[in-house]
């Protein structure tokens, strides 16, 4: 099942609606990292709440579909990661390191608001 | 058993006369009644004299004489009921309940198998000196003894260590759901005080405990305090880095507090990569830190000092 993406001002949102296939993932890889050079994004949310497994081959993609982003000039943050998920991947070593990840869709758009802020602040 | 003894005893000629040797494993129970009636018929004398052997040995000073006596009536009752009907339910009960009682006031399991290895030479002895005459049935009514005896003795120990592991355990369990409280401190902040040993199990609870704790308060920023922590050796210090990187995944950034010196001095000559973690010196600081990463939440109107 495709992963339904929202566009939200400056950001796009990806909200995860059921278990992930491989190719679901990939699939989401490349409709983001378009959509962010079509809406010229500034950031990017992917909601995993509804996840109960984020496997290897999840982690590894996100974290690749957040540099990807950030070459592309968007911010990425993971959020919703579930405590027993969160348990399971740390003891699996899967850290999504470099990754910013928030609690909820709330606490990501005020992340995403924080780093954007900034950048507006940095630019000319 | 029992029957074990009599047939490798068979071929030799007991004092007594020819037929006896074939009516032995008969004798035995007969033996055996008659031994548990010189028992009681001589109760109170036994059990003087065995409450004396308690204490002359040094052996359960930290009960009182009457203490001592009551108990030692029970136990000798039991004993010779299980003489008596070979039945051990009973005394393994007692000794069940004996243990719940004495272990709390530091009965040591020397002493216990000391007071039931004392009667059982206590009645050795007092068997001697009525068949001292004769020597063969002295011998068979040893063999009819014995094995009862230390059936008993070996009953009560067992009862009292499976009691006392039973005490460990339960208190294990009880300092592990004691000592994990995951405190909500302000809105976004948490503390999680640990004290006591860590080992794998109670790592991963804490864990565990903590993530809920992130989700269920909408936490931020949390403290852990490890004041309390005798030692942080690698097998620990891995567990911390763990619960840092969950708690990261879960949007919240952990402070370490509390590390002492011998811990920090162990952890960088083990080479533990702890560099994901944020560590200051005490709960306080640790607050003060959290404070300032979570902004201020009410401004607190700061009066001039005057």
């Amino acid at each position: 099942m495709p992963v339904p993406i929202l566009k939200q001002r400056d950001y796009l949102i990806a909200s995860v609606q059921a278990a992930l296939s491989d190719s679901d993932l990939t699939e989401l890889r490349d409709n983001l990292s378009s959509q962010v050079g079509r809406y010229r994004s500034r950031g990017v949310i992917i909601d995993v709440t509804v996840l109960d497994v984020i496997d290897s081959f999840a982690t590894r993609t996100l974290r690749s579909v957040a540099h990807m982003l950030k070459l592309r000039g968007a911010q990425t943050v993971i959020v919703g990661i579930q405590p027993d998920v969160a348990f399971a991947m740390v003891q699996l070593g899967l850290t999504l390191e470099g990754v910013g990840t928030e609690l909820d869709l709330e606490e990501g758009l005020a992340h995403l608001g924080r780093l954007t802020k900034r950048r507006v602040k940095d630019g000319p | 058993m029992k029957e074990e003894r009599q047939r490798n005893k068979a071929p030799t000629p007991p004092a007594g006369g020819g037929g006896e040797s074939a009516h032995l494993a008969d004798k035995q129970p007969a033996l055996l009644r008659e031994l548990v009636s010189h028992l009681r018929e001589h109760r109170a004398q036994l059990r003087e004299e065995w409450a004396r052997r308690i204490q002359g040995a040094h052996l359960l000073t930290d009960m009182s004489q009457e203490e001592i006596f009551s108990e030692a009536t029970a136990v000798y009752d039991n004993y010779v009921e299980v003489l008596a009907t070979g039945n051990v339910e009973a005394l393994q009960a007692y000794a069940r309940d004996l243990s719940e009682r004495i272990i709390p006031r530091g009965i040591e399991t020397h002493e216990v198998l000391g007071i039931v290895l004392l009667l059982r030479d206590v009645l050795a002895r007092s068997l001697f000196k009525k068949y001292q005459g004769d020597f063969a049935l002295f011998d068979q009514v040893l063999d009819a003894y014995e094995p009862a005896a230390n059936r008993i003795a070996n009953t009560v120990a067992v009862s009292f260590v499976r009691e006392r592991e039973r005490i460990i355990r339960q208190q294990q369990e009880a300092i592990r759901e004691l000592s994990t409280p995951v405190l909500p401190v302000r809105e976004r902040l948490l503390i999680l005080p640990i004290s006591g040993v860590i080992d794998s199990q109670r790592a991963r609870q804490l864990t565990e405990k903590l993530l809920h704790g992130i989700r269920d308060h909408r936490a931020r920023v949390v403290v852990v305090d490890v004041t309390g922590v005798p030692t942080i050796d690698a097998t620990v210090a891995n567990h911390l880095v763990q619960t840092v990187e969950a708690s990261r995944l879960m949007g919240a950034s952990v402070i370490i507090t509390g590390l002492s010196s011998a811990s920090a001095q162990t952890l960088v000559t083990l080479g533990v990569d702890l560099g994901k973690m944020h560590a200051v010196g005490d709960l306080q600081r640790g607050i003060e830190e959290a404070e300032e990463m979570l902004g201020p939440d009410p401004p607190p109107p700061e009066p001039p000092d005057a």
